[in-house]
């Protein structure tokens, strides 16, 4: 019994090891996920919407999505098509989270890839971001009617978890009562 | 020979200076505090707290944006008087258990802090049972090899 021990523990060490091979240090899980989402209270970028300021108590009772993003982050620009698209597609409010960014850059940045955005929250010192613990732009979370978390995606969104994950859990999100 | 020898030295001095002062300077900006405590109580939760981004430094190491950001809001925090506990308790609610570089002690973190007593006991017993299994092969030769070294050794 005693001879096959090194065997068992090299087994069991290998498949730590194995496991290790496909495990993503980046996917952190938020603490969010079923909580409800942090109250924002801030003013929208200068330049879109009426000037006033954005308080995320007038989204109670919708689903809506919130995608933080910056003019100076590159994955932004790869997944932004998906947004201007589900823009287009579907009857969600997305708001943008304007991480530290000026908001010339800002609005240079939306006259190029285009705005899909119902509001754009300024966070130009990062603060809302901290509360909603954002640590690596761009992060997209989805909220429901109750104010609940119910996804998050940290880094660009791919084409598949778009449609797979993210529509779908629109759709039955919007079909709840709330 | 000999001379490039110790140009070569000398860079690698220099080099090894300019390495070890880049690590003593850290990226940590001047703060003030009114009082010491404050004062530790921050230094204290920017090295017990991880950078997210860069993830094996702690966040009075990293140079990321987002670990200014962490160290701006609990400065903020602390100034404002709250306790090193509420302060970590804010973190760790926005960016989980991952924030914290020593792990609480519950189900999921069972195997981290269990696991290598379990790995030191397994050790332990295998190594007294080969211990005890071994036929005491290397216990001093008997009195007639003796003897027989001891002449050897005479000869001569």
């Amino acid at each position: 019994m005693l001879k096959f021990l090194p065997f068992v523990v090299f087994i069991v060490l290998a498949g730590f090891l194995y496991k290790g091979l496909s495990l993503d240090p980046r996917a952190i899980p938020s603490p969010f996920v079923g909580k409800t989402a942090p109250a924002i209270q801030a003013p929208v970028l200068v330049g879109t919407g009426n000037g006033e300021s954005f308080n995320s108590d007038s989204m109670l009772g919708k689903v809506w999505v919130l995608n933080v993003w910056a003019s100076w982050c590159r994955e932004c620009t790869i997944e932004h098509p998906l947004f201007v698209q589900l823009a287009n597609s579907h009857n969600v409010p997305i708001v943008g989270l304007n991480y530290k960014d000026k908001a010339t850059d800002a609005n240079q940045w939306l006259r190029r890839f285009g705005d899909p955005y119902s509001n754009i929250v300024a966070d130009p010192t990062g603060t809302v971001g901290t509360d909603w613990g954002v640590y690596a732009v761009p992060e997209t979370f989805v909220i429901d009617k109750n104010g609940l978390v119910q996804h998050k995606v940290i880094g660009a969104i791919s084409p598949e978890s778009m449609q797979e994950t993210i529509i779908p859990m629109i759709d039955s999100l919007q079909a709840e009562a709330s | 020979m000999s001379r490039s020898v110790i140009r070569l030295s000398w860079h690698f001095l220099v080099f090894t200076l300019v390495c070890i002062a880049a690590f003593a300077f850290g990226a940590e900006r001047l703060v003030e505090f009114e009082t010491e405590q404050q004062e530790i109580i921050y230094a204290q939760l920017l090295k017990d707290h991880r950078c997210l981004k860069c993830q094996n430094q702690n966040l009075a190491d990293s140079n990321a944006s987002i670990a200014d950001s962490l160290r701006t809001e609990i400065y903020q925090q602390v100034i404002e008087g709250k306790s090193r506990d509420e302060i970590s308790t804010y973190l760790v609610d926005r960016y989980g258990d991952f924030v914290l570089y020593r792990p609480p002690f519950k189900a999921t973190t069972y195997a981290l802090w269990i696991g290598p007593f379990v790995l030191l006991f397994i050790a332990l017993f295998v190594g007294v049972r080969l211990a005890r299994k071994a036929p005491n092969k290397e216990a001093l030769p008997d009195e007639q090899a003796l003897a027989e070294a001891r002449s050897l050794l005479n000869e001569k």
